[in-house]
């Protein structure tokens, strides 16, 4: 059962509205009274996420999950087209981004490894019909 | 360090409204935000972040962070769009003439501090 669920889009490329998302789910939290370490930890991880849909794929669906057992999870869901070596992607300092995206500031290598070091859960699949992640808090129920 | 004696030692200037009694204790300077993602886990409302990235994502990351004050060097030219997106999230922008370099060494050398890492 769900406390709370809202959806968003993200689309590919658009580097003008690169972090819209995380700041909007930021925001409904902290209204939510979420304690302030928890919450920096989720917000730094939506970020990280969603700079990585707009760099890396078609565009794609962000799911904000709040369940009865306090589980806060966060779904993003891309059209494509994955990851090409998973492994290394979760290896910090590998990046294919692109020139554009390291003008911006990201593309560091730093975007998976810092996700799920401040995630309480990780999960992730990849194919090149897209990537799946989820990332979970542990919050009061 | 309060940020009246900031601004002094860098001859730098406000843009946005700010509050010349706020204190710092710590810095960190990075044009990549993921690094900043990274390394910034506590204290952030003490801290400010010093970048050259002039962009909506410098404003962005110290948004996520809880980090209240970014330092623009290089007197890097601010956006309208970036000037409202800051006042928007009641972050303070500075910027300064110097270099990241000597903006660095003059906070150092005057008892700022890196970030603690967790």
């Amino acid at each position: 059962m769900s406390l709370f669920h809202q959806d968003y889009q993200v689309q590919r490329e658009d580097y003008a509205n690169a972090g819209r998302v995380s700041s909007s789910i930021k925001s409904v939290l902290k209204q939510m009274g979420l304690n302030p370490n928890v919450l920096r930890n989720i917000a730094v991880a939506c970020y990280e996420a969603e700079i990585n849909m707009i760099i890396h794929s078609e565009g794609g669906e962000i799911e904000l999950n709040i369940a009865e057992d306090g589980l806060l999870s966060i779904h993003f869901n891309d059209h494509g087209p994955g990851i090409s070596d998973l492994e290394k992607a979760m290896s910090p300092g590998w990046s294919t981004a692109s020139e554009k995206a390291r003008e911006f500031g990201f593309g560091a290598g730093m975007g998976l490894p810092n996700i799920k070091r401040v995630s309480d859960e990780f999960d992730i699949e990849t194919s090149p019909q897209g990537t799946r992640l989820m990332i979970g808090f542990r919050i009061q129920p | 360090m309060k940020l009246k004696q900031l601004l002094q030692l860098i001859d730098g200037t406000a843009l946005t409204p700010y509050d010349e009694n706020q204190e710092f204790n710590y810095v960190f300077a990075s044009d990549l935000m993921s690094d900043v993602l990274a390394l910034v886990q506590k204290d952030s409302d003490q801290t400010v972040l010093v970048t050259g990235l002039c962009n909506a994502q410098s404003l962005r990351t110290a948004d996520m962070l809880d980090i209240g004050t970014v330092l623009y060097v290089r007197d890097k030219h601010v956006s309208d769009e970036d000037l409202q997106l800051a006042e928007s999230m009641e972050l303070t922008l500075l910027a300064t003439r110097c270099t990241m370099y000597e903006t660095c060494g003059l906070l150092y050398g005057h008892g700022l501090k890196p970030v603690e890492k967790a």
